[in-house]
């Protein structure tokens, strides 16, 4: 699956949920979901069934915690898939 | 009471079956334009009642009030709360805080009533989802949409509210005890400031038990802006609808620091129940109860029966209309040919059930305000059991230069009942 076209998916799933519009420019893998997109805490359920619904995978709880930053769910969703 | 606290309405945000905005809401009354349509899906499901009362509004209205992530935990009755409660806000020349301003308004809250809220998410999302056992896939907007207090708790984040924030229920009296009890709150000098109003989604799940009892009407299917009927002699039950209104209700003192404009001013309002004996039913009122109801409004106000002008009436177009006249003849010792000027908003929206009496507040002040009483439609098949107040009854739009006092009532399921009294404000 290519990296570059996860990427975007996953922007483009997460875009909905971001507050700080601005943050929007500059996003790429290192941004912090929280901190940077200012997205609320209790909407990351939300954007995990997404990723699930998009990717056609499934994650557990654990792996969903550990998702902090745009690359990261990237990296989950490669993993799914291989 | 030289020193009780005033409380004016500086603010309105209308969004009803017939207009959008105060001023188009004040428009509609005063044309007589229903907001009254068949609704398809009620016939498809086989209502004895086939139409109803919906705001009309695009998507494209609602992505401008409302950015993605706050859409997304919205449902339809907590839209029509957040759309009236900007606008409202806006109207009382108040700006919308931003979301990421850290700054909250202590001396601002909100009462927000609906009388039956997210049935929607419950029955479209919730059930169906929990049943098969897909809990998991809920996601996390539920619980916000669910939640009686969804409206009150979606509006007091779209503002910034830090005093009082709840929603209020009382079935048909719901809107109008938001307006009293926001009023109270002020006057105990609990805020500066108070969102008074209430919502109704227009969902079939709401209607289809009112049409169950058979108190909806039934007998107007194919002509929609006819079938609602207060007052008249063919009335067969209300017509259904649904929307929002919100009052800003401000302390005279910051409306007058701030240079608001000032739409009325509240002078008095009570609350009570009928105790559903003597008469009454959780269905039906007891006289006594909406007596005393309206007396104790009228002393609040400290003014004489006979100097009210108009009456915006609860007048649902149920068998209990009639009563309802009797009672305010007899709550104000007025013999039927000196009763107030009668009328009913309910002729041209319908009975918006939990936003009802927040609507018909709102039409009330744009009367006082602008000296008008509009037109009861549908009643000119005057009941019988009316005739003696036929003149009392307002039919089409009538211009009232000097209109300074109206009554506004409202009797709900439960045997409840409210009352207010508005005043022209003169200074």
């Amino acid at each position: 699956m290519n990296e570059q076209r996860v990427l975007e998916e996953v922007i483009s799933i997460v875009k909905p949920f971001v507050k700080n519009q601005e943050a929007l420019s500059s996003i790429g893998p290192e941004t912090s979901i929280l901190k940077d997109l200012k997205v609320n805490s209790a909407r990351l359920v939300d954007i995990v069934l997404e990723l699930e619904d998009r990717f056609d995978i499934e994650v557990r709880d654990e792996d969903a915690d550990n998702v902090r930053t745009i690359g990261d769910a990237v990296q989950l969703i490669l993993a799914s898939k291989s | 009471m030289a020193d009780a606290i005033r409380v004016v309405v500086t603010g309105l945000g209308v969004l009803a079956p017939n207009a959008h905005g105060a001023a188009a809401f004040a428009d509609a009354l005063r044309a007589g334009r229903s907001g009254i349509r068949r609704q398809a899906r009620l016939a498809e499901l086989g209502f004895g009642c086939q139409v109803g009362g919906i705001p009309q509004l695009t998507d494209e209205l609602v992505e401008a009030y409302f950015r993605p992530d706050e859409r997304f935990a919205m449902n339809t009755n907590m839209i029509y709360a957040g759309i009236a409660a900007l606008d409202a806000w806006q109207d009382a020349g108040l700006p919308r805080p931003l979301a990421d301003e850290d700054r909250v308004d202590w001396d601002s809250g909100a009462i927000f009533g609906t009388g039956i809220g997210g049935i929607d998410t419950v029955a479209e999302k919730l059930v169906p989802k929990t049943d098969a056992g897909k809990v998991s896939r809920l996601g996390s907007s539920m619980v916000e949409q669910v939640m009686s207090s969804g409206n009150s708790a979606r509006v007091a984040g779209l503002l910034g509210l830090g005093n009082r924030v709840s929603t209020n229920s009382s079935a048909c009296n719901t809107g109008t005890e938001a307006v009293i009890e926001a009023f109270h709150h002020l006057r105990a000098g609990r805020a500066e400031r108070m969102l008074a109003g209430g919502s109704e989604g227009h969902s079939h799940y709401i209607w289809a038990g009112f049409d169950a009892m058979k108190v909806l009407a039934r007998g107007s299917n194919d002509a929609p802006e006819r079938a609602s009927r207060p007052m008249s002699a063919s009335a067969s039950g209300f017509v259904p609808s649904s929307g929002a209104a919100a009052l800003v209700l401000e302390t005279l003192a910051s409306a007058e620091r701030r240079g608001a404009r000032v739409y009325a001013e509240i002078v008095g309002g009570a609350v009570n129940c009928g105790g559903q004996r003597m008469g009454g039913s959780m269905t039906a009122p007891n006289p006594e109860g909406v007596r005393r109801c309206i007396r104790e409004a009228v002393a609040m106000a400290e003014i004489s029966p006979a100097s009210i002008d108009a009456i915006n009436g609860h007048l649902t177009a149920t068998i209990a209309d009639p009563l309802e006249v009797q009672n305010w003849a007899a709550a104000l010792e007025l013999p039927a040919g000196k009763l107030p000027l009668l009328h009913a908003t309910k002729s041209l929206i319908g009975h918006a059930l939990g936003a009802a009496g927040a609507l018909e507040c709102a039409a009330t002040v744009l009367e006082i305000a602008g000296g008008f009483v509009h037109g009861s439609l549908n009643c000119d098949d005057l009941h019988p059991q009316l005739r003696a107040f036929a003149d009392s009854v307002v039919h089409r739009t009538r211009e009232v230069p000097d209109l300074k006092l109206m009554a506004k009532a409202s009797f709900g399921f439960g045997d409840v009942n409210g009352c207010v009294i508005f005043r022209r404000f003169d200074g």
